[in-house]
């Protein structure tokens, strides 16, 4: 009963009643839980490789200090070594030999090395942000071309979801001709077809029309979404027509009047629908992954996901493109919170 | 940084944002003028809804509406070619190789085992993750109707991973679960055993269907919410004037008000659950060997990734999930229609 009484409490009470601890508890929670993962990542992509292969891992991007020494061109991590006085001094292990590591001492690079057991050695560690994660990819891996693709197929889908259904939507909302209802229900009837059980066809349809690993095949076929006719068209049918007629009156051309007239009162509903089409092709992944298959035409879903098959080993690069991946769609959500809660609560799409 | 200064900023960069659109929109729509205007004086205002509705109905008919169509086709042919004129008809041998099993129940003892064990475990997915879903959804959007500080933080908190791409969920994850793993170090360090979660069949199972809510939830309790601020507060005003138990309001309001949104959230989940692949694809792969593969999974490999691409038995197999979605949009749009007439 208590759960129950969690869950339903809607009073402001003045002590912390234990329905209180259970809501609050329940939230902490899904904070740890929800924002947690991701907050990992993040830290974890400002890591070094060798920073990344410790075990256990450290929250801060904290990683042995290195010294580059002139006539080397790796790094040489930092050890504390004892120096016999009692004392500790840092010296750079330039090589190992079993359980001995032969040290020199960064003033001194041309005196002997210093030999001490492994064992008696502590390792120096400081804050080390290796921002070369993020830099890399984009010069070895191409990630510019996945992003300029992506950011392609996302700008160019959704400027033409909103025009084709927007037209189409203002004629089914606003004209009364042969066939209207048909079409319409035609339309709907497809609202239980996924891409993903029209796959064969589909990708025959894209073949022979040559646009496989062309943006284009990405871009085309999800651009008529019913969702998107029948969000349009029930916010449509809200204007009044004497607008329409008045405007007509005017002497304005049909296409006037959409562009005009029809297209800035639906603003609330073309915002919707624009919001949802950036995340929809920004994520997209089945359908690309059909579609491309030269890696110049990939977009930044299918650049990460081939990756991390290749780049098993190395998660320091894979982690810094993930967070870029990410980091559009936080902005756009932080930018546009209310609109798609909102969006999503009121129309039920995703 | 405080909230109102963030709000602030965002709201200056919304504002250039929506002058250059604005700005883009005119030139565009102004340019198609002209040649709009030519169409009119030859098809006059009756013919310009066709000419409104065509670019859709191309689109629509070519890219979903023909392949429908032709995945019959597919379905009814056989051989690994793509063009369907060099397809031979073979009746309905894909579906009787696909259904072609001694017992349902026995994997091993069907013809296509390979499938058999992807709708296995997508019925088990399915079962397990819509109840997970469901139930967590729930919980959460009663939490935040409440009366709560800060509602509009943990509500964000709880959508947030909606968002994100199903590759960037499956990483961030991956990232957690793998060997030296942050989760592992956790267990470690807290007295447990290493776990190799993505290795270990019964654990990847578990994992793909956490992921799955983990990603999803707070879409379905965003809808859940919407539905309970729906609830016209009087009732509980006169419920409460009334002396009415807490419990005895949630039961008799709550619950019954609520009960259309709920089963549009099942049904929705349902839908989704099917079609379950991106994230578990990029987490597990499919593995350890066929543990997590799911039915578009096998639907994809059948047709594209495997050496030889059996369309027509992939085909067959997409019918057979249509036919299930068909099933349940039906449910959905009968109960939206009814929750809405009501």
């Amino acid at each position: 009963m208590s759960l129950i009484r969690a869950l339903t409490r809607t009073r402001d009470q003045r002590a912390m009643h234990i329905t209180d601890w259970l809501t609050y508890g329940f939230l902490l929670v899904g904070v740890v839980l929800m924002f947690g993962p991701a907050l990992w990542l993040a830290a974890s992509s400002l890591k070094t490789k060798s920073a990344l292969q410790e075990f256990p891992p450290s929250f801060l991007p904290m990683g042995q200090k290195e010294i580059k020494l002139a006539d080397k061109p790796d790094g040489l991590p930092v050890y504390l070594v004892p120096n016999g006085a009692g004392q500790s001094v840092e010296l750079a292990l330039q090589r190992r030999i079993g359980l001995i590591g032969l040290f020199i001492d960064p003033a001194k690079p041309d005196a002997d090395p210093v030999r001490a057991k492994m064992d008696e050695v502590k390792p120096v560690r400081e804050l080390t942000v290796a921002w070369d994660n993020y830099a890399e990819p984009l010069r070895r891996f191409r990630f510019d071309r996945f992003l300029g693709n992506s950011l392609f197929v996302t700008i160019v889908s959704t400027v033409l979801t909103l025009l084709v259904n927007s037209m189409c939507a203002f004629a089914l909302s606003k004209y009364s001709f042969r066939g209207r209802d048909a079409m319409f229900v035609f339309i709907l009837s497809t609202l239980m077809v996924p891409i993903s059980v029209i796959l064969i066809p589909a990708f025959l349809v894209v073949t022979s029309l040559g646009l496989t690993n062309s943006l284009w095949g990405v871009i085309l076929p999800p651009i008529a979404t019913p969702t998107g006719v029948f969000l349009l068209r029930q916010y449509m049918l809200t204007i009044p027509d004497e607008l329409i007629d008045a405007a007509r009156m005017d002497g304005a051309s049909e296409w006037r009047v959409y562009w005009r007239i029809i297209m800035p009162l639906a603003m609330p509903a073309l915002a919707v629908l624009g919001i949802f089409s950036v995340m929809w092709r920004w994520n997209d992944f089945l359908w690309p992954l059909i579609v491309l298959s030269r890696e110049e035409s990939f977009t930044l879903q299918l650049g990460l996901a081939t990756f991390q098959g290749e780049l098993d080993t190395q998660w320091h690069y894979l982690l810094a493109m993930t967070m870029m991946t990410l980091a559009p769609v936080v902005i756009v959500f932080t930018l546009l919170q209310r609109h798609i809660t909102t969006g999503i609560a009121s129309t039920g799409l995703k | 940084m405080t909230h109102q200064a963030t709000d602030q900023g965002s709201r200056t960069l919304s504002a250039h944002f929506a002058r250059g659109f604005g700005l883009a929109y005119t030139a565009l729509m102004r340019a198609l003028e002209p040649p709009f205007a030519a169409i009119q004086k030859r098809v006059g205002i009756k013919g310009m809804a066709y000419v409104f509705v065509a670019p859709n109905m191309i689109i629509f008919s070519v890219f979903v509406a023909l392949p429908m169509i032709l995945n019959i086709w597919y379905a009814l042919t056989g051989s690994n070619r793509l063009m369907i004129g060099e397809r031979p008809f073979v009746g309905l041998d894909n579906f009787s190789a696909l259904l072609d099993c001694k017992d349902y129940l026995d994997v091993n003892s069907c013809k296509q085992d390979r499938f058999w064990r992807a709708v296995h475990n997508s019925v088990l997915f399915v079962a397990l993750q819509v109840t997970a879903m469901v139930a967590l959804s729930l919980v959460t959007a009663l939490i935040l109707n409440g009366k709560l500080r800060a509602r509009g933080f943990f509500r964000a908190v709880f959508f947030f991973p909606v968002l994100l791409s199903p590759v960037v969920v499956a990483l961030i994850w991956k990232w957690i679960l793998q060997r030296d793993g942050l989760l592992n170090a956790l267990l470690l360090s807290s007295g447990g055993e290493r776990v190799a979660f993505l290795h270990d069949a019964s654990w990847s199972f578990f994992w793909t269907v956490f992921v799955s809510v983990w990603a999803h939830m707070g879409f379905y309790a965003l809808i859940l919410l919407a539905g309970l601020q729906a609830i016209p507060a009087d009732l509980y005003e006169a419920a409460e004037m009334d002396g009415t138990p807490k419990w005895r309001v949630f039961w008799r309001i709550t619950v019954p008000l609520l009960l259309p949104t709920l089963l549009v959230v099942v049904i929705l989940s349902l839908i989704r659950a099917v079609q379950a692949f991106d994230e578990i694809y990029v987490l597990t792969g499919g593995g350890p060997g066929t543990a997590t593969q799911f039915i578009v999974q096998y639907i994809y490999e059948t047709a594209f990734a495997n050496q030889v691409h059996l369309l027509g038995l992939a085909a067959a197999a997409s019918l057979l999930v249509a036919v299930v979605l068909m099933v349940l949009t039906l449910l959905q749009l009968r109960i939206s229609y009814h929750g809405k007439t009501s």
